[in-house]
């Protein structure tokens, strides 16, 4: 190892025993950092890569088994580390670590003043006042406003961007050397995620720390990232420099996985790669390489033998056996980014669905005394959807989303104004007639497919409820439906637990299709789902569009898939629709400001950049306590006095509603 | 932290009327006062004296306040079996109870947390099998079988302790081992899967890898959390013990509130059994509350929702 390195992994396994046999989770990996640099590793559910950071410190579950040759930190060995000298001598002293979830990781009966001191006196003799001022200085630093009172509260006080800021503050309370960050930003919403990233490499530098840098985003780690480790099954397969690696990717897998990155290619409206077939299982032994049975360019030689690990020069590897054919068994969807989708319909001619004028308000009565409190959760919403075009709605999370879909599905009923479908009000159609022509998609296919159903009785539920055929033809149906979203036959009698995730939004998309309806509302489809399964539902859905005349609202906070799908976009915060047009006009010159830092805050693969500062000042407000004027003057750069004292009203700008004071010239302020 | 005890006071203070109610009304519309304390053959006249002696005749909403009042003045009435005051019946009897429900309640602690907590540290091991087998064991041994062969063994085959009675603190030994084993699966049980829980939970990885491990662990970081649900169920537990011991006071023949309930309603001392009952009700509305109270100091998220 040379000196510049402060961690060396070399030929770390990790084993998990089962019932039956045991998972492989990791499958002896070697690993180099180098001081003050940022590793990033990436890799799919069930790569293995929350596995390696776990095992640094010994932090696995209790069941898992570790095994390395070395794990070379700061020239101390930690293989043979005891709990205790883990305990008394690196956790927490020397290495941070933040994780993935900041609403469950932070101890709820304790107050954060307690949980930040505490993490300083249990390594070193101070007193309580010194390790007070420490926190003070570094929830100040990670931007938590007032942070003297902050340290009175408790957990369930903030939200979760303040909670992750309040781990990073508490992994920095004894300056470690290594600080890794498992999944730092997944679980935020795209401002605030920009927001903390920028503020880890700040604080990285000011600190001089090394980080390893754990995400499933590409995105995220093109910016952040010095050199990456791309996992795949429990290995690395390829690792280097993050622009030689994004790039000039040398394994079939990373080549793939950058495919199913929508806009990875610049371009929109291509189909994206997709990688068939899924994740090998991970208990016994893989022969030859874990990747082959899903790979374009697999040999005979690949599911045969270990493939080796080759290097083009140091610190850049790859492992495979770079078989000269093109041709292997996962050819199935091709060719990738090559022709334009859709035979272009006439789309966009005719208004399909009407929200006009929408207001929503509940009262929420805090406690069993406490007054009833009004919560807008959608003040004059206007917006129509043209026959088979993709309208996104983009918002982060409690900016009225769900409300607003669950009032145009009839689901909820609007205070005032109302929503028609091809010029009916839905308040007025009967439930059933509603449901045959509005249906939804959901976010989390775990959770909104009954676990106790067959795939088939789950697809054709809304037939029988219907009362639509007999049960020969609704099974007929079925069948076809299934062939159409991709389904193979043989799941008919499955239940949705024995389904991978993909196959069952799959099932869930065939079952929102089997009455034939004319608007599909989809909620989030692809959020839990990893990106090269992501791909694939894509895919999948714009062709579905094409082939049924569909057409779609699409609710996401991912802008890359905005980027790809959407037709129009329309832009929520706090309620309001604060700005609503054509894709490029909206993604590409935003007018309202808040457009403007969604965008910014976008983090799509480009290696070389860095994570831009969104520029948005405190964390989404709460929705019961509504600023006056404008909505967004509180967190607005630009706001000047009008903005607070009265709210815009919609304009018509370049073809763009939008909802500001200040559209026609926050575009170059906010460039300036 | 104040509006919560007034709230939860308050909702106490409801459920209390609700049942002093009802406790009331049982006596007074299921069955006809009077008669009963005739007796069932009394001539009718008898009863109807009766009636106007006690008062009976009134309305009942009077008849309510008028009980509810002396109630509330520490006047239960005056028993007709024993002829005395309740309120003394119950005091002499009480003592007895609540030292022995206090001791049970002791017992159960002492048994079922550290077995519980040490179980739960080694889940699967053998101090986890032992733990459970005697969980399990402790449930299907019926309380008074295992009184008699507690009073078998340190009574008679090796006379450490008394059979029967309520003399001395020696008296109390084997009836609060028997009574407070009977709560030992229960807590065990909730102690074990409540700290396994707490301990497979984010915040104590957090915790880990800020370098907390062994002792200071499970006391600085899981104990609180886990507590939680061990604080009511102790409660429920202590209540029990306290309105229901039943079958322990008579095996060691302790004059207890458990047997002098039992003693009432075999003589149909009607104004015994109707504060017994208030005062076993209130003794659990007072616990839960008591419990609610300690949940809120230890738990901000209830302290402060």
């Amino acid at each position: 190892m040379s000196t510049a390195s402060i961690l060396d992994i070399q030929d770390l396994s990790v084993d998990i025993p089962t019932d039956s046999s045991t998972l492989h989770a990791v499958r002896g990996i070697s690993l180099e950092l180098n001081r003050g640099e940022t590793l990033g590793i990436v890799g799919e559910s069930g790569s293995g890569k929350s596995m390696t950071a776990l095992a640094l410190m010994n932090l696995l579950p209790p069941a898992a088994r570790r095994q390395a040759s070395c794990i070379d930190f700061d020239g101390s060995d930690l293989t043979h580390a005891t709990e205790r000298e883990l305990a008394s001598k690196i956790r927490g002293q020397r290495i941070g670590m933040i994780f993935q979830e900041p609403m469950t990781s932070l101890n709820p009966v304790y107050s954060i003043g307690r949980q930040l001191k505490e993490t300083m006196t249990l390594h070193r003799k101070v007193s309580d006042s010194e390790a007070e001022k420490r926190a003070i200085y570094l929830l100040e630093r990670v931007g938590l406003p007032d942070p003297a009172s902050r340290l009175k509260q408790y957990p369930h006080e903030l939200s979760g961007g303040q909670r992750q800021r309040v781990m990073i503050a508490m992994a920095l309370m004894n300056e470690p050397e290594l600080l890794i960050a498992d999944e730092p930003t997944t679980a935020l919403d795209v401002t605030i995620q920009a927001q903390i990233l920028h503020l880890l490499r700040d604080l990285q530098r000011e600190f001089g720390m090394s980080m390893i840098l754990i995400t499933h985003d590409l995105g995220v780690v093109s910016r952040a990232a010095d050199n990456i480790a791309v996992m795949y099954a429990g290995d690395i397969v390829e690792t280097g420099k993050t622009a030689e690696v994004l790039e000039n990717p040398r394994h079939p897998y990373t080549k793939e996985l950058l495919e199913c990155v929508p806009g990875y290619r610049g371009k929109s409206q291509q189909r994206l790669g997709a990688i068939p077939g899924i994740v090998p299982a991970m208990t016994g032994e893989i022969s030859g390489c874990a990747f082959a049975s899903r790979c374009p360019r697999a040999a005979d030689v690949c599911t045969t033998t270990n493939p080796p690990t080759k290097k083009l020069h140091e610190g850049r590897y790859f492992v495979c056996h770079e078989p000269e054919t093109e041709q292997g068994e996962g050819t199935a969807e091709r060719p990738v980014g090559s022709e334009r989708i859709g035979k272009n319909h006439s789309r966009g001619a005719e208004a399909i669905l009407a929200v006009e004028h929408v207001s929503c308000t509940f009262s929420v009565r805090r406690g069993l005394f406490g007054k009833r409190k009004p919560l807008q959760a959608l003040d004059d919403v206007s917006l129509t959807l043209n026959k088979g075009e993709v309208l996104a709605l983009v918002g982060e999370s409690g900016c009225g989303k769900t409300t607003l879909t669950r009032t145009i599905m009839g689901l909820q009923a609007p205070s005032t104004g109302s929503v028609s479908l091809n010029g009916q009000r839905i308040g007025n159609l009967p439930p059933m007639e509603r449901a045959r022509m509005i249906q939804p998609i959901f976010q989390d296919p775990y959770s909104s497919l009954n676990p106790r159903k067959t795939i088939g009785e789950i697809i054709a539920k809304p037939l029988v409820v219907h009362g639509i055929g007999s049960s020969h033809e609704q099974h007929k149906r079925v069948r076809d439906m299934m062939e159409l979203v991709g389904l193979p036959s043989r799941v008919f009698n499955s239940y949705p637990d024995q389904l991978s995730g993909g196959q069952r939004q799959r099932a869930a998309i065939g079952r929102a299709l089997i009455l034939n309806p004319e608007v599909v509302i989809c909620d989030e489809p692809t959020s839990a789902l990893d990106v090269s399964v992501q791909a694939q539902i894509l895919n999948l859905l714009l062709d579905l569009r094409d082939e049924l005349d569909l057409t779609y609202l699409f609710v996401t906070h991912n802008l890359s898939v905005v980027q790809h799908m959407a037709d129009r976009v329309a832009v929520m915060y706090l309620g309001e629709i604060v700005e609503c047009g054509e894709r490029d006009q909206v993604m590409s010159s935003p007018k309202h400001p808040y457009t403007h830092a969604l965008m910014d805050s976008a983090l799509s693969i480009s290696p070389g950049e860095s994570v831009p500062d969104p520029g948005l000042s405190g964390d989404f407000p709460n929705p019961m306590n509504r600023p006056g004027g404008c909505p967004f003057h509180p967190r607005c750069p630009i706001a000047e006095q009008q903005c607070r004292e009265e709210a815009p009203g919609p304009e018509l700008i370049d073809n763009t509603l939008v909802q500001c004071w200040k559209a026609k010239t926050a575009g170059s302020q906010l460039k300036s | 932290m104040l509006n919560y005890i007034l709230r939860r006071g308050l909702m106490a203070l409801l459920v209390a009327l609700t049942v002093s109610f009802g406790t009331f009304a049982l006596f007074h519309f299921a069955t006809d006062p009077a008669q009963t304390i005739a007796g069932e053959d009394a001539p009718q006249e008898m009863v109807d004296d009766i009636r106007e002696q006690y008062g009976f005749d009134r309305p009942v909403s009077v008849q309510y306040g008028d009980w509810l009042g002396s109630a509330l003045q520490g006047d239960f009435g005056q028993s007709y079996f024993w002829k005395q005051p309740v309120v003394e019946l119950i005091k002499e009897h009480a003592k007895v109870t609540i030292v022995l429900a206090l001791s049970a309640l002791g017992v159960t602690i002492l048994i079922a947390l550290p077995l519980g907590i040490s179980a739960a540290l080694k889940p699967n091991s053998w101090v986890d099998r032992f733990a459970l087998s005697t969980a399990v064991s402790a449930q299907a041994i019926p309380n008074f079988w295992l009184g008699l062969m507690l009073i078998i063994l340190f009574s008679v085959t090796f006379p450490i302790f008394p059979v029967s009675g309520d003399a001395t603190w020696k008296h109390y030994v084997l009836p609060a081992l028997v009574l407070g084993a009977s709560s030992v699966p229960a807590v065990m049980r909730l102690t074990r899967t409540g700290l396994l829980d707490v301990l497979s939970s984010d915040y104590i990885r957090t915790a880990r890898a800020k370098g907390f491990v062994g002792y200071r662990l499970i006391l600085q970081q899981a104990m609180r959390n886990a507590l939680l649900p061990i604080v009511s169920v102790l409660a429920v537990q202590l209540g029990h013990k306290l309105g229901g011991s039943v079958v322990t006071e008579s095996v060691f023949s302790m004059n207890g509130l458990g047997r002098l309930a039992v003693e009432s309603i075999f003589n149909s001392d009607i104004p015994t059994v109707q504060s017994l009952i208030l005062i076993f009700v209130l003794t659990f509305v007072l616990l839960t509350l008591a419990a609610d109270l300690i949940n809120a100091w230890l738990d901000p998220r209830i302290r402060m929702g």
